[in-house]
């Protein structure tokens, strides 16, 4: 039998926090192998550990005060105990790392040619000359159009994309036999990513590359890996064939993640009543369009080159539209236009059937970043109360008991009034920007990527939230969001947006059943699925339509 | 507009302070024995100061009553006695030349430190932050007018304007003041571009636009969500320009275009004690470490406030921190 | 990029007529005569009625700041009285009845001391403070780190004033290595103007060396906790060449930067450096100008000091643009 290119028998991570001697276990007593030539997956929500693992198989921790304990071995290599030179030979010559961000992950200063070419000379005796002319081989290779041109290009010359394919050159350039893949398309849009797993899978083939996958989403893993290791603060919960762990998880953690992550091919949750033309529409617009900068850096953010193209849509009474795209797309520019924070450049918008300028009375909004949508210095209660008070209300004690009575209502407790925001969870203080949203009893709250910051088990319930409300309140939602499952699952009608413009709009069912545009059916398609063979079968499906 | 700050630079990307309550920050605040000490020296400084009066009462010395039996004429003025004539009347001895009670001046010249770097830093706060949030809430042009003013009043070199200013000034103008209007308004630049740049960054926030879509007003925000956030950045810059107002005011004393005899004054004092090098050391050492100590002690002050207000920055004086360790 | 400097370049012009503008307006339109301020306090009112005619003080205001600006940058005739014209050639600061000398002949009379004091502690701190600051950045932890700690602190709590006191007692009274300095140019005995020189520039050089130790350790380190130096120490690149290679960029801008800034400042006069030792610069030409409140020349220095610190400061951003060329294309 060969040597296991990972070996990690009871690793155990800590960091120092804080006070001297203080620790924070950060992963703990964890044992898994990795075959030459097979792909892992580490999976888990924020805060497993999942990444700490991953920079611990290069010794990335050396000299940060983080304490190691259990044994890793690389490539017959002990990171624990190795000399630096052992290491660095290791680093890039036998397991090679991707990072998250392309774009910081590279060096502003020097051309990107020149950089994979650095880091080739390190592991051979190449001369300059040559290391250029393997840049651009590996270049080539991971799909740079004009790669001996591109090869002098410094990083912001790329697109996001691009700059993942270049991170991705240089891993390869010293022929490691193993990629280590730090969420590697987390940062990048739904058709790239598609794009970006097809490349490591072909070079996996082509190679045969081990691979360690670090991830949370478990449709990215599902197309990519052979195994897939659930991780929970620090430590396993289940290990297995990807087929087996995702059609029959045994840990009872593993089957709650599952539930939680939006498929599209999921049980939806059941509408109340479809809205009728009947029902006069909450907000209507006509003609959005909106333009950033001036003068030569202006950008058309929402509307069409043409300038009579702008984007229309009405939403109603109870009835929950979402709003597919990509960044830039244009999507958030047009929610901020539905509920007045930004003027549109031209066209209109009506309220109640009333032509409305700037803040629309009766429109709230829901944030994405759960962070900087609350004031950290107020406490959450005062924060919900705001709306009351901006209306006039006086009397300290009916706020109160509104806001309690909010609280309540969003899953929260009364006696979290007088508590800071810094004292929640992420998705805590989802529903309080929620609550925040209820206060002034709106006829319409636009969500802008509410859950997009939450894992995914947090994702699921947040949703559910404001389902529910929607249901009992007969609010009007647009539910803005990338990712197409999760739009899915809690919209009635849906709108796909593309550089500006709506492409596609109908009853969701429709859409994404019967795509009528090809952008939403390239969407729809790169949507990561959790079903390997289904994965697998896309997959060979793009090959031929790119062939 | 300009790409180099030679002002203070304000955080890149924000900054939702997490300062927490007075309370914490003054708890964070007494755990630095650094700041402790600073701030120990300077209290004794300010009541020594407010004292001065009562000093000179106590000794029976005047400050700016002349002592020529002290002073030994035919060697051109040098103290009688040893250390610059240290006695019983005279604890610090007397001034070369004029006889004058240097224990007494130094006190009154800490007065005049003091209630300089003070004003002066008062002023361009207050100049600083209404410049600022008018420049980033107020009218897009009006905004551009006074950013516009703003990056010239921190290119000015701002030295050299105040001592060009006091030469058309009339002479019967009181000095102190002249130096905190001075000071206070050329130098206002700093903080009025962090409160435009902070106020800019923070109105992009989140939880502004909540507050905007209750409908609050553009007040009503500035007050309740804009305020409070930048007060911990205000303060910091207050703390640091203490110090360098202290000591541009030394400066321009010393070059004779600050505070004028008879008004005692530290800058002033080494400003003549340049020809008593070697008959009077003591009149050269003890204003220079005066104001050493002073200028220091409120440096480490304000680097103590500044790390007690934003807890996650280590403190800048101390060079090899944890938090500039890589990872 | 040229769009860039050429923006660059215009908001300087611009500051530096509003500069121009505000000078001339608090001068000459402050309160007091300054037709008698101008001819200094010796002139009967006959002689100050005469230099109000030659100065013109009595055409309305927005003329006579026409009139000053043309005279900067065309030249201008001035009537000395009794028929006589006195021509003024571009860039005309005035006269300084005082000195009885054209303003500018005098600032470009004082200016290579200045050049020599600025240069020579330019040299200093580019070596002793970016050299230390970069030491500290690669040996982490080390005495230099707990020297430097002392030396900066020490420097931000001294006035330059009181370095330079210091050192000129130590080392001229008690010591007597040195004899107290005195200017001499440089074309007159280069030895001697470099020994009479080294006080000035050691306390000047000093003064600045902690500012830029830190700020070269500090921008090191920066670049050194970003994201792209974790992608090459991941890839096996060693410490050192870490540090040289790729650590190193994120601190020439800053330091390059700043260095113009700096330099443009001690061209217009490191005025306390100046006047504690006595050398005859643009800076100690304005502090005897103001004190026998001599306005054409103190006029004169403020706005070639406002013009050294403004085009330093363009210089510098430009500088910056070209060692960072992401500021740039933002």
């Amino acid at each position: 039998m060969t040597e296991p290119l990972v070996d990690a028998v009871d690793l155990v991570v800590d960091f120092p926090v804080g006070a001297p001697g203080e620790y924070l276990r950060a992963v703990d007593g964890l044992s898994f192998t990795l075959e030459p030539g097979r792909a892992l997956a580490l999976v888990g929500e924020s805060g497993s550990g999942k990444s700490t693992v991953a920079a611990a198989l290069l010794g990335l921790h050396r000299g940060t005060g983080a304490r190691l304990g259990g044994t890793v071995r690389v490539g017959g290599t002990d990171v624990g105990s190795a000399d630096a030179g052992e290491l660095r030979r290791l680093r890039g010559g036998v397991a090679a790392m991707v990072f998250q961000d392309p774009l910081s992950s590279l060096d502003p200063y020097h051309a990107i040619g020149d950089q994979i070419a650095e880091v080739y000379r390190i592991h051979t005796t190449a001369t300059r000359r040559a290391a250029r002319a393997r840049a651009v081989e590996v270049l080539d290779r991971v799909g740079i159009p004009d790669a001996a041109r591109r090869a002098r290009s410094r990083p912001h010359e790329f697109s996001g994309g691009m700059r993942q394919r270049a991170l991705i050159a240089m891993a390869l350039a010293c022929e490691p036999r193993l990629l280590i893949a730090d969420e590697p398309t987390t940062a990048l849009d739904v058709t790239v990513q598609a794009q970006i797993l097809d490349l490591l899978h072909g070079l996996r083939e082509e190679r045969g590359l081990g691979l360690l996958l670090v991830t949370h989403d478990v449709g990215v893993a599902a197309g990519s890996v052979d195994d897939l290791l659930v991780m929970r603060g620090g430590a396993a919960v289940e290990r297995g064939p990807v087929d087996r762990v995702l059609s029959a998880p045994r840990a009872p953690y593993t089957r709650e993640l599952l539930a939680a992550v939006p498929r599209l091919d999921g049980p939806r949750t059941p509408r109340p009543r479809p809205a009728t033309d009947a029902d006069e529409p909450v907000v209507e617009a006509f003609r959005l369009r909106r333009e950033f900068g001036r003068g030569k850096r202006r950008v058309l953010a929402v509307g069409g080159p043409d300038r009579a193209e702008g984007v229309s849509l009405a939403v109603r009474r109870g009835e929950t539209l979402g709003i597919v795209g990509e960044s830039g797309s244009g999507k958030s520019t047009l929610g901020r236009m539905l509920v007045g924070l930004l003027e549109p450049g031209s066209g209109r918008i009506h309220h109640e059937g009333r032509e409305t300028a700037g803040i629309a009375p009766g429109a709230q909004m829901v944030f994405q970043d759960p962070v900087s949508s609350l004031n950290p210095r107020r406490s959450v209660g005062e924060s919900i109360a705001d709306p009351l008070r901006a209306a006039g209300q006086r009397d300290e004690a009916a706020i109160r008991a509104r806001v309690e009575e909010l609280l309540t209502r969003v899953g929260l407790e009364p006696g979290h009034y007088d508590r800071y925001p810094h004292e929640f969870s992420g998705g805590q203080r989802q529903r309080v920007g929620i609550a925040r949203a209820l206060a002034p009893q709106p006829s319409l709250i636009v969500c802008d990527e509410p859950v997009s910051a939450l894992d995914v088990t947090t994702q699921a319930q947040v949703t559910a939230l404001l389902a529910e409300l929607q249901r009992e309140l007969g609010i009007a939602l647009v539910f803005i969001a990338h990712d197409l499952a999760v739009v899915r699952q809690v919209s009635d009608r849906v709108a796909v947006m593309r550089g500006g413009l709506i492409v596609e709009e109908g009853p969701v069912d429709e859409v994404y059943d019967r795509p009528a545009h090809p952008y939403t059916r390239r969407l729809l398609d790169a949507v990561p699925a959790l079903d390997p063979g289904l994965a697998a079968r896309r997959r060979s499906a793009r090959q031929e339509a790119f062939a | 507009m300009s790409v180099l700050t030679t002002g203070p630079v304000p955080a890149a990307g924000v900054t939702t302070p997490a300062a927490g309550t007075g309370r914490q920050v003054w708890r964070r605040l007494r755990r630095r024995p650094s700041a402790v000490a600073a701030a120990a020296v300077l209290a004794l400084l300010v009541l020594l100061a407010l004292a001065a009066p009562l000093f000179a009462q106590l000794t029976g010395q005047d400050p700016n009553a002349y002592h020529d039996d002290l002073v030994d004429s035919a060697r051109g003025g040098v103290p009688l006695g040893s250390f610059g004539g240290i006695s019983a009347d005279h604890w610090l001895g007397v001034e070369p030349g004029s006889g004058r009670d240097l224990f007494v001046r130094l006190l009154y010249g800490a007065r005049i430190s003091l209630l300089v770097a003070l004003g002066a830093t008062a002023l361009q706060v207050l100049l600083g932050v209404a410049a600022g949030l008018t420049a980033a809430l107020g009218h897009r042009i009006l905004g551009r007018f006074i950013g516009g003013v703003t990056d010239v009043m921190i290119a000015l070199p701002m030295l050299v304007l105040a001592i060009a200013l006091t030469a058309v000034v009339p002479p019967d103008f009181p000095r102190p003041l002249l130096l905190v209007l001075v000071i206070g308004v050329l130098d206002w630049g700093g903080t009025a571009r962090l409160v435009r740049a902070q106020t800019l960054s923070l109105r992009g926030l989140d939880f502004v636009e909540a507050a905007r879509l209750s409908g609050n007003g553009t007040l009503r925000i500035a007050r309740r969500e804009l305020l409070p956030s930048l007060a911990a950045p205000v303060i910091t810059l207050a703390a640091i320009k203490v110090p360098t107002n202290m000591v541009i005011e030394a400066s321009l004393s010393f070059l004779g275009v600050g505070v004028k005899p008879p008004t005692p004054s530290w800058g002033q004092m080494l400003s003549s004690a340049q020809t008593w090098f070697r008959a009077d050391p003591a009149y050269v050492l003890l204003p220079a470490g005066l104001l050493f100590v002073t200028v220091l002690a409120f440096t480490v002050l304000g680097d103590g406030v500044r790390t007690a207000l934003d807890p996650r920055e280590g403190s800048r004086l101390r060079v090899g921190t944890g938090k500039e360790r890589t990872t | 990029m040229t769009g860039f400097v050429l923006r660059r370049l215009g908001a300087a012009l611009l500051v530096l007529l509003a500069l121009s503008a505000v000078v001339y307006a608090l001068f000459y339109l402050a309160p007091g005569d300054p037709a008698r301020l101008a001819c200094g306090e010796r002139c009967n009112p006959q002689q100050i009625a005469q230099v109000r005619e030659q100065l013109g003080l009595n055409d309305s205001v927005p003329t006579q700041y026409l009139r000053f600006l043309q005279g900067v940058l065309a030249g201008r005739d001035y009537s000395g009285g009794a028929g006589l014209v006195l021509h003024c050639d571009a860039p005309c600061l005035g006269f300084s009845y005082q000195n009885d000398r054209q303003v500018t002949e005098l600032l470009l009379e004082r200016l290579p001391a200045t050049f020599s004091l600025a240069l020579g502690a330019l040299v200093i701190w580019l070596v002793i403070g970016v050299g230390t600051g970069l030491l500290s950045a690669v040996r982490r932890g080390g005495l230099t780190e707990r020297l430097l700690t002392v030396v900066t602190l020490a420097a931000t709590g001294t006035p330059v004033f009181i370095l330079g006191l210091l050192l000129l007692m130590a080392v001229c009274a008690y010591l007597r290595w040195l004899p107290f300095p005195t200017y001499v140019p440089f074309g007159d005995d280069p030895e001697q103007w470099a020994w009479n020189l080294l006080l000035p520039w050691v306390t000047l050089g000093f003064f600045e060396s902690a500012k830029y130790a830190r700020l070269t350790r500090s921008s090191t380190l920066e670049t050194l906790a970003e994201d792209h130096i974790r992608t090459f120490r991941a890839y096996g690149v060693g410490e050192r060449a870490l540090v040289t290679r790729h650590a190193v960029r994120g601190a020439v801008a800053p330091v390059i930067a700043l260095s113009a800034v700096d330099f443009g400042t001690m061209i217009g006069g490191a005025v306390l450096t100046e006047s504690l030792f006595g050398i005859p610069g643009l800076g100690k030409t304005l502090i005897d100008g103001v004190r026998v409140v001599d306005l054409p020349v103190v006029v004169g220095v403020v706005l070639t000091i406002g013009t050294a610190v403004v085009i330093a400061g363009a210089v510098a951003d430009l500088l910056y643009a070209v060692a960072d060329r992401r500021v740039a294309l933002a």
